[in-house]
């Protein structure tokens, strides 16, 4: 098939809501757009386990340290689906990840905030989980076959996240006044990051149109971010907790919540490496990468001794 | 792959008993017990298996999707291949 009746056909499988799989021919701005995206949704499933991490030593009971546990094992198992599904666009997960550690690649900004008190386990949990969701559920349906089978995958496991967070910060907001302070806290101060999860607003989006125009993107961030709020607002009033925006009202013509305007020099900021761990996390990920290496090494000299007492037997 | 990470493996997952194994991804291990241990870890974590494959990607040989219609066309002009090919009296039951 010549170039022209190739385009046409990737064409007419993305006009009829079809999929597009590995070995299909696809336009080299579609698999870079691709291979951006999903190398750094898989960088931020990798990198979101360190603010939670954090607490898993410290988590208040058993029942919550195995919980968190098995949270934070899921978003490592998340990363791996992502880097797999980004492997089938023809590059290399050892190259994607020498990438983010030379920070020439980007993961989510919501991971550059700390996690000062227990309760922001349960904001993360609830909040952050909460937006991902949001965007993860529509990408199930992403014209990237491997891509959107991933991501089925990750948003049967996302809603447990989500609630243990709510329930979480339930029991605290619920509990002695200090525990509902820092609750409110916690809630406080994760609630803008989290709405700015979903990107910059759809006038300075610079990707939005081409990904929505293949497929890749079914809602723009704008969008998004409504759904988030809208679904967000009723269960804070469940929680008993406030969320920091004073605009935040019924709109009764929209049927949605109105919300006020995100700090997006914030965001630019955080996104361009001056958030509060954004070195931290970067530093902690070489170094444990590195620190791995002997297993790595271990665990492929042993393959090659194995294999090699395997041929000599046959 | 290049040397930089271990070999590629295609994972299978068998959901229950009475099921055909089923793809549900792939991942690296530096060899076959490591990657089946690695399999369990990241497809099964809630008993969504009872058996598991697992096999070198590299050892896999797929048709191409460029010569996909040639490849497939034998099938495509043979719709009495299908019952609905046939015209039965309506009154004709179980047939
Ligand atoms: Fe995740
Ligand atoms: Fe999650």
């Amino acid at each position: 098939m010549d170039g022209a009746a190739l385009e046409r056909e990737f064409k007419a499988l993305i006009e009829a809501d079809s999929r597009i799989e590995p070995r299909d021919w696809m336009p080299d701005e579609y698999r870079k757009t691709l291979v951006r995206q999903i190398s750094q949704h898989a960088h931020s499933e990798i990198i979101g386990m360190q603010p939670e991490g954090n607490w898993i030593t410290r988590a208040p009971s058993l029942r919550r340290k195995a919980i968190l546990m098995a949270k934070v094992q899921d978003e490592a198992g998340h990363g791996l689906y992502l880097y797999c599904a980004a492997e089938t666009l023809g590059v290399e997960r050892a190259e994607l990840i020498d990438l983010l550690n030379a920070g020439k690649q980007k993961y989510s900004s919501i991971f550059n905030y700390p996690t000062l008190t227990w309760a922001d386990v349960g904001a993360i949990g609830w909040l952050v989980d909460g937006a991902a969701i949001t965007n993860q559920i529509p990408l199930t349906r992403c014209s990237y076959g491997p891509y959107a089978r991933a991501m089925v995958r990750v948003c049967k496991e996302e809603s447990f996240h989500q609630r243990q967070g709510f329930e979480l910060l339930y029991a605290l907001s619920r509990g002695t006044p200090e525990q509902h302070a820092m609750a409110q806290d916690a809630v406080d101060r994760w609630w803008w990051p989290s709405v700015m999860m979903f990107g910059p607003p759809d006038g300075e989006s610079v990707h939005t149109e081409q990904s929505m125009a293949w497929r890749i993107k079914r809602f723009s961030n704008d969008e998004l971010r409504q759904r988030f709020v809208d679904m967000t607002v009723p269960q804070a009033e469940m929680l008993g907790l406030t969320l920091p925006d004073p605009q935040i009202r019924w709109n009764e013509d929209r049927g949605h919540y109105d919300f006020g305007e995100c700090d997006w020099d914030e965001l630019r900021r955080v996104i361009a490496g001056d958030g509060p761990c954004n070195r931290q996390r970067l530093a902690h990920h070489v170094q444990a990468h590195e620190e791995g290496a002997w297993v790595r090494e271990a665990a492929a000299a042993h393959a090659r001794k194995h294999a090699a007492t395997a041929s000599a037997a046959a | 792959m290049t040397e930089r990470d271990d070999p590629l493996w295609e994972v299978f997952v068998r959901s229950r008993r009475g099921l055909s194994h089923n793809h549900v991804g792939s991942l690296h291990a530096a060899d076959a017990e490591m990657a089946l241990q690695n399999a369990r870890d990241v497809f099964t974590r809630r008993m969504e298996g009872v058996s598991i494959w697992v096999v070198p990607s590299a050892a896999i040989t797929a048709s191409s999707p460029e010569e996909r219609d040639p490849f497939f066309e034998p099938a495509a002009d043979k719709p009495y291949r299908h019952p609905t090919f046939y015209d039965i009296p309506k009154e004709v039951k179980q047939l």
